[in-house]
Parts: C-alpha cells; structure tokens; sequence
C-alpha cells in the first residue's frame, strides 16, 4: 500500500482483502475435551484474544473462518468434526490445538483418531497438553501470517 | 414428461429410532457441536412448538479408552492419563486414583502429615477453579457474559498456583501414589496469601452479579426441580444433591486425608431448583476458602511429603548424581515401576461434581489389572431425561448448565 497525493490510498484489492480477512479470523465455538477449556481462557483477561480480532466465537459453521480442534477426537465425534468442516464457507482455516488433535498424544488406542490431519487438513499445529493459551495465541498470529502472505498448510506453532 | 411415477405423499422422515414420535411433535438432534451442551453431549429432544416431550442423551461423542489405556502403563504412569477424565478437577481424579491404589498397597496409615495437607490444598483448589469454569459457562448461557471475565481473572490465580507446584496448568500430576512429588516450591506461600487476601473479594463480585439479578432468578427458580427422593434414585451426588437438601458430602461421611480434622459446613438448600444448586456452589466455594486458610496455618510446619518406603519412592533428586545406589534405585522406579499386591480396592473424593470413586485391580503386577471410574457427571447427566420433559429448550440449557457435566469424564 502506498499514500497518494491527496488523501488516498493506493493498494491491490488483493491486498486489502488479505488485510480485512486476517483481522477478523472468527473460530467456530467446538470444544472438545481440556484443550477447550484453554481456548476459552484465550477469550478472558490476561490473555484476551480480541486483540487480535478473533475473539468473535461463532456457534455455526457458516459463519467461521477458524476451525480450532480443541481435544482429542474420538471415532465417534471424527465424522462430526468432518462435517463442520464441509460446512464451513471457503476460505476456512484450521489450528490443531493440543497433543491428542495433532497425533492422538497419550492415547494410542482403539478410541482416538490418531491426528485429526488424517481427515481434514491442518494449517498450524499447536503444541502441548494442553498448549497454553499464549501458544493458541501464537498459533492464531501464524494463521494471520498465513492469510496475509498466502501460504497454507502444516506450520508448527514452536516458540 | 417422464413416465416414472411420482410417488403422491413425501417419504416418512429419518426418525433417530432413541425417540418415538407420536402426535404432532417434532424430532430435533441438539448437539454434538452446540454452545450449550458444554462439550460433546448431544440430546435428542422431542419437541411440540417449543416444550420439550422427551429428551435422551446420546453420549461417548468423547470415549477415549482412558481405563484400558491405564492398563497399559506403569501405576505412577497410569495417573497421567486418568488426570485428563475430568479436566475440570485433575487433582481429585489423582488423589482418588492414589487413595485406591494406596489402600490396596496398605500404607494408607503411612502418608506423611504435610503431604496430606497438600492434597487437601490442591482437592480443594482444584474445586475453586473448577466451580469457577461451571459458573463462567453458566452464566454466558444464561446471557450474562461479564461474569465469565470475572470467574476466569479468578481461575488465572489458581492455576498460577498449580503451575507454580506441579509445573503444568491443567494437569499438574502433582498427587502421587504415596504423598506429593516435591514439596512446595519457594515462594508458593506468598502467591498462596496473595489468592487467599483476594478471595473475599471476588466472591463478592460473583455474587453482586447473579445472586440478587432478577433476570438470573427468572431463568433459574424452579426450573428443573428435583426432590430428595429423586436425586437419591438417580444417583446423584454432589452440589445437585445437596441443593434439594440431602446432606450428603464425601468428606463428612467417608473422610479421607485428614478432612475430619478441619472445620467446614456441608452448604445445603432444599428448593432442589437450578438457582439452588448456584447457591450451593457458591457457599462451597467460601467453604473451600475457608479450608483453605486452616491449611495455611499447617503448612507453616515442615516435614516429608513422600512416604519413606523405598519400594514406592524414588529417591530425593539431589541424591541421583552423588550416589550410586540411589541411582539404581532411580532406574529401578522409573524403568520398572513397582508392584502392587493382588486383590481389589475401591476408594472415594467428593470431588467438584459429586462422588468420585475408583475401582482398581491389581493381579500382583506393575501395571493395573483392571480399573473402573464412577464418574459423579454419568450419573448426575441421566437425570436430565427425568427432569426435561414439559420445559422449554431454553431451560434446558439452564438445566445442562446447573448439573456440570464434564465430557471427558462422561465418556472416559
């Protein structure tokens, strides 16, 4: 973006359209086991996610951006998970929080999906069990990086 | 036009076969993914307008095979996946899991003094932070959200202090079969007298929010009512059973770590309404302060907070890099475990959500044989199907909210 003479500003529409669309990164309301509690620690003091324009929490799929998989995912729950997915409106981002989400973590068993990337695709992948709500934080910033320069896919939120 | 035969009535609706639909009601699947169900519980709710016919929790959205995954690993290891059951209150899946294996081990008697003050610190601390999410959630399905801010600033505090001595926010594994790991960290007294100097407080904010709201009382005052006689039928434990007036709390009837010998009242109400059972847990939380302070004074007084029976201690750390034996001996616990005597043993906590019991079987070897959790919220959840019908959706939610249930203890 460059100032013009005058009072305008001069941009790519692109641009400006990545600009809005990684200011205001609305994550779908679904918990699912101790990660979920951190995620709605990021919306408290202390923490206070709407710094960084996503503490909007949107309880339908159509409305969010931001699928953050807060848990571990029981085979029970993945077709669940699959279909929120697919209803979610495009361009639609996705944090793996926590151990279980990312590789199944402490449980390696019959009842857990072992990494929640083996049915839907992950962009960030968040440490941790659970992470702290300073990494979801991180994890979220690295989202908006994303939007903004374009890449996706697979980046380990590591401090 | 086409010759196939257009079929003149349309197809009978899929009707989940849980709920028969009869008259002129509706089917309506409520959850697994909803705001208010409070994790991953999904109800399917026969529903005429907005009144609710029928209700039925379909649950295991959340089954994680934490019991046969404990089968797996050592007795000390096997607490790391038990803590994740109930989230909310990690240290009293701990402290029950350790009591029964403790039993079971017959060293019940030998557990240090101060190691039991410290498990009562972190049961009741756990409990504080555990109400404080009920009543966060609570409130924002009720409408008012500025409470959730408050509870949580609250929560910050004590899980500074869980982290502070356990080195983990949400699962410390701080209680250990046999006493504590570690004594308290410097400076933990302090933090410790800043939280207890806070406390009065912030209660007070939390009660001037709701207690007195006219809108809070409206939505909660007799709304899903349950009389003594039910609540003991169903099985429930805990705040819900005390809110219609049986004065029933694991730490008065069955004590356990000393709780006999601190000072504190079993809060009742006998409205058995979703505004009672918010009293309840409020005065609990004050009786839990009040706990709180009688174990400040006894943790002014040093002493062991592992047992002194090397079969099931490791030794002290500092020891590990100066002595040879207590190296091996280091290995030994960590690569090996230790072994648990055959039979069977049941123990109990009232934990922030109702009885909490632990069923463990031991056939002689370093790994469980079998262990069966009583979770309090499986049994407190099933009497929403009791309590739902002839409410509407909105109490409802009211109703999922008073009882607190927790998915992953739930479902395990």
């Amino acid at each position: 973006m460059e100032v013009g003479p005058g009072h305008f500003l001069l941009a790519k529409l692109d641009d400006v359209a990545r600009w809005a669309q990684s200011s205001s990164v609305w994550p779908l309301t679904m918990g699912l086991a101790c990660c979920a509690i951190e995620m709605m620690t990021v919306t408290a003091p202390e923490y206070d996610i709407a710094r960084l324009g996503s503490e909007v929490f949107r309880s339908s799929p159509r409305q969010a951006d931001l699928m953050i998989v807060s848990g571990r995912v029981a085979q029970k729950m993945a077709p669940v998970v699959k279909r929120l997915h697919d209803q979610m409106a495009d361009p639609k981002w996705v944090i793996s929080m926590g151990a279980c989400a990312s590789s199944g973590g402490v449980f390696d068993n019959y009842a857990i999906v072992q990494g929640v990337d083996t049915i839907i695709p992950v962009d960030v992948y968040v440490p941790g069990c659970p992470p702290t709500p300073d990494g979801l934080l991180y994890a979220v910033n690295l989202i908006q990086q994303q939007i903004r320069e374009g890449g996706r896919g697979g980046v380990l939120a590591r401090g | 036009m086409s010759t196939t035969e257009r079929p003149t009535t349309p197809p009978e609706p899929m009707t989940p076969e849980i709920v028969s639909r009869e008259g002129n009601s509706m089917v309506l699947s409520m959850g697994p993914q909803h705001p208010s169900t409070h994790g991953v519980l999904q109800i399917m709710l026969e529903i005429e307008g907005e009144t609710v016919v029928k209700a039925e929790p379909e649950i295991g959205y959340l089954h994680t095979g934490i019991e046969k995954s404990a089968e797996n690993l050592f007795w000390t290891q096997a607490q790391t996946v038990i803590e994740r059951m109930d989230y909310l209150a990690p240290e009293s899946n701990a402290l029950c899991y350790a009591l029964a294996a403790e039993r079971l081990l017959g060293i019940e008697g030998k557990i240090p003094e101060r190691a039991q003050t410290i498990r009562v610190l972190f049961s009741e601390l756990t409990r504080m932070a555990s109400h404080c999410v009920w009543l966060g959630t609570h409130g924002i399905d009720i409408g008012a959200i500025s409470v959730f801010f408050y509870c949580f600033d609250l929560r910050e505090n004590l899980l500074d202090l869980q982290e502070a001595a356990g080195g983990a926010r949400m699962h410390p594994n701080y209680v250990r079969i046999g006493g504590v790991n570690g004594d308290l960290p410097q400076g933990f007294l302090d933090r410790f007298d800043a939280l207890l100097e806070k406390f009065p407080g912030r209660m007070r904010d939390l009660r001037g929010l709701l207690q007195a709201n006219p809108i809070f009382q409206d939505r909660t005052i007799d709304v899903g009512t349950l009389t003594p006689e039910e609540a003991v039928r169903w099985n429930v434990t805990g705040p819900a059973l005390r809110a219609s007036g049986v004065a029933y709390d694991v730490r008065r009837a069955f004590p356990y770590c000393g709780f006999e010998t601190y000072e504190f009242d079993v809060p009742t109400r006998t409205e058995g309404d979703a505004y009672a059972r918010f009293l309840v847990r409020l005065d609990e939380m004050e009786e839990s302060y009040k706990i709180l302070k009688q174990v400040r004074k006894r943790l002014d007084t040093p002493g062991a907070v592992m047992i002194d029976d090397t079969k099931i201690a490791a030794p002290p750390k500092e020891t590990i890099a100066l002595s040879m034996e207590a190296l091996i001996h280091h290995f030994k616990i960590v690569s090996e475990g230790f072994r648990i005597p055959p039979g069977d043993a049941y123990a109990s906590v009232e934990s922030p959500r109702g009885e909490l019991g632990y069923y463990i079987v031991s056939d002689g070897g370093n790994r469980p044989y079998r262990i069966r959790t009583r979770p309090p919220s499986l049994y407190n959840l099933q009497v929403l199907k009791h309590i739902a019908p002839g409410n509407l959706i909105a109490d409802l939610v009211v109703m999922i909210g008073s009882l607190d249930p927790v998915f992953g203890e739930v479902d395990r």
